[in-house]
């Protein structure tokens, strides 16, 4: 197995980063320790199935966590081992420096366009709005900033669409609005939480283009939070395996499809079903389904699951979780191994 | 044997406005579909949002009333029947025939009824005795894989899964002639998705369902249907048995889908031409064949006629009028 070169700069490290909710039904470790790195240029997939933690590990980065959650542990440095190395695990989520990286340094795209967009006012308003946020720019240079926005992210005619309401659009062109208004602050990071997952395949299709290249002509570190094996495949560089809070693999892509290392990621694979599949092909299934982050199971979580369970140890204590930088899987089979810097 | 054969249907929405409510447009959600499903077939339906699959459904199940066109169904004992001309009084009546299994296993089980009565429901309705619903419930519970315990429970204790088996518990108890399933798996996780596959896929070998599959996920269909049929803006652009669609489809809007389906492999990264331009409005569908704007075969014909479902070779049906002639990208 050969190391994967990954020379591209450090954007954000995210490091033993724990997030709670607490209720009266008692506290759910929603996020359980979870490292890893964005690189400039690159494409992490974050895959799991719901309640894995991939959108609270999104929300936490931007510190739009709702409550009754809170980040109770660990570190999320943006441009760490620089002078202007900031933790935005301490900043305040209201305080002005938070504000600016909100939307500005780290861009957002969610899955409904429409929770970014007001119904209120006009694409154009609203865009424009986004971008003087950011930017010191007079009126008419933010809609020229806009329109070249809209250019940017595919809209035709972008000098009449910026007169349109949001649900004058079709779903398609909603999206691409909903990434303009992500770039309107110059992000060098964004974080897209299932972006095509509302989209038909064809529509799909084009916005993972469309993301594609915006990434390579920016050199944008993205995150991109799927459910989806096909759009990982697609898309991502690195990919990150998450399961009730944790992640339990990190493999650069191709290796993650061809030798899976965690037991999880090698029955979700066997588990999607395939353009490919042979006519009335049955698929592998996990038995039961993920438990209730608040029932998490002892050891490791995912034992009560595992066809490949060693005995006690499983059970009994968690294995250590994949070093950020590593390719492996969080596994008492499993070695990781370094890939180089 | 056809359980269902559906002709020519179609479904127009009038949209009327001003002040003497003039009908201004028509939004003709289903333009003139015909397909039939044989008896312990499942038939795919599929294509993008908007492109009239979940109104085909809701005409065949009288949901709501037909524009035109026949749905004849086989009744039993030799009887078909036009469901699109039918009495809704005598519609009713044949309901038992005609089940559904539903997207959202949360959404459509009555949260205070216990999972028991929710399954023993269609058979109180339809006049079963006491003792044959209870039988009748065991059996019910033991095909769709939950514990016997299910019945006295509510159904906010189980997952959505879970759910989902119950749901098509309640659909079977009658032994329906057609199942309908809208999405039936399209709201649930990977792992949970692939159990209910598997079960569907054993239903059909064990009851010879007859089964309407509509859904939007070209993979899941190519494991469960027998055949598909693609609809675009309305209309039927191609129907074929599953793996000869798949491996050659014959239509190019079926060649954009498939090649829009991003596969769960990497190695197979970018080697997809990307259909460009969206679909087509249903209230001002492009003159000739509504797939021309975004189609890169279409020629000066495909912009001013339209073509009509015509049979192919291999039992296939295809409304292209450069079908055969073009030679068109499947996926292996």
């Amino acid at each position: 197995m050969l190391p994967t070169p990954m020379a591209e700069r450090v954007s954000l490290a995210i490091r033993d980063l724990a997030v709670q909710f607490e209720s009266e039904q008692g506290v759910v470790r929603a996020l359980d320790g979870v490292s890893f790195d964005l690189h400039a240029g690159r494409t992490l997939g974050v895959v799991g199935e719901s309640g894995c933690g991939k959108s609270v590990t999104a929300r936490s980065i931007l510190r739009i966590v709702d409550r009754p959650g809170r980040i109770t542990g660990g570190r999320m440095l943006l441009d760490p081992g620089t002078d202007g190395e900031v933790d935005l695990a301490t900043l305040d989520p209201e305080s002005r420096p938070m504000r600016a990286i909100r939307g500005g340094r780290v861009g957002l795209i969610f899955q409904e366009p429409m929770t970014a967009l007001s119904m209120h006012y006009t694409v154009g308003n609203q865009i424009i709005e986004a971008v003087r946020q950011h930017n010191d720019l007079s009126k008419s240079a933010a809609r020229d900033r806009a329109v070249e926005l809209l250019r940017e992210v595919g809209i035709p005619r972008p000098e009449a669409r910026i007169a349109s309401y949001p649900f004058e659009l079709s779903g398609g062109l909603r999206q691409r609005v909903g990434i303009a208004m992500a770039l309107a602050g110059d992000p060098d990071i964004v974080i897209a939480d299932e972006p095509t997952t509302a989209l038909d395949v064809t529509t799909q299709a084009q916005i993972l283009a469309l993301l594609r290249r915006l990434q390579a002509e920016k050199n944008i570190a993205l995150m991109l939070i799927t459910h989806d094996m096909g759009v990982i495949a697609e898309m991502a560089d690195e990919v990150a395996v998450m399961y009730l809070g944790r992640v339990v693999e990190f493999a650069p892509v191709t290796e993650l499809f061809a030798a899976p290392r965690h037991p999880y990621t090698r029955a979700l694979l066997r588990a999607v079903p395939s353009i490919l599949a042979a006519p009335r092909q049955r698929l592998s299934t996990i038995g039961g389904a993920v438990p209730h982050p608040g029932q998490r199971p002892s050891g490791c979580a995912y034992h009560p699951r595992c066809g490949e369970r060693l005995g006690a140890i499983c059970m009994e204590r968690p294995p250590a979780p994949v070093p950020p930088g590593m390719t492996g899987a969080s596994c008492f089979r499993d070695e990781p191994q370094e890939r180089a810097a | 044997m056809n359980v269902l054969e559906v002709e020519n249907l179609k479904k127009h929405y009038p949209i009327h406005a001003g002040l003497l409510r003039k009908e201004v447009a028509r939004v003709r959600a289903v333009d003139g579909v015909s397909f039939h499903i044989a008896k312990g077939e499942t038939l795919a339906l599929v294509g993008e949002s908007g492109c009239g699959k979940t109104t085909v459904s809701r005409c065949i199940l009288r949901a709501m009333p037909v524009t035109s066109g026949a749905i004849r169904f086989a009744a039993g004992e030799g009887r078909t029947v036009d469901l699109a001309t039918l009495p809704k009084r005598q519609v009713r009546r044949l309901r038992r025939h005609m089940q559904m299994i539903f997207q959202d296993p949360y959404a459509s089980l009555n949260p205070r009824m216990m999972v028991g009565d929710i399954i023993a429901e269609p058979l109180k309705v339809n006049g079963v005795p006491a003792a044959e619903r209870r039988e009748r419930v065991r059996e019910l519970l033991e095909l769709v894989q939950m514990p016997q315990s299910a019945r006295s429970r509510f159904p906010h204790a189980f997952s959505g899964g879970q759910r989902q088996r119950i749901g098509i518990a309640r659909a079977l108890a009658l032994n329906p002639r057609l199942v309908v399933a809208d999405e039936p798996v399209s709201a649930l996780d990977v792992s949970v998705q692939a159990q209910i596959i598997n079960l569907l896929l054993d239903l059909q070998d064990r009851l010879g369902l007859s089964m309407l599959f509509v859904a939007h996920d070209l993979s899941v269909v190519r494991h469960v249907s027998d055949r598909v049929a693609v609809m675009y803006v309305g209309r039927m652009v191609e129907v074929a048995p599953t793996d000869a669609l798949y491996r050659a489809p014959l239509h190019p809007y079926t060649e954009a889908l498939l090649a829009a389906v991003p596969a769960p492999d990497p190695a197979r990264r970018g080697h997809r031409r990307v259909a460009q331009g969206e679909v087509a409005d249903p209230i001002r569908p492009p003159p000739g064949c509504a797939f021309h704007p975004r189609c890169p075969y279409a020629v000066d014909r495909c912009r001013a006629e339209r073509p009509e479902l015509a049979p192919a070779a291999g039992g296939r049906w295809v409304s292209c009028h450069r079908a055969g002639e073009l030679g068109l990208t499947g996926v292996a």
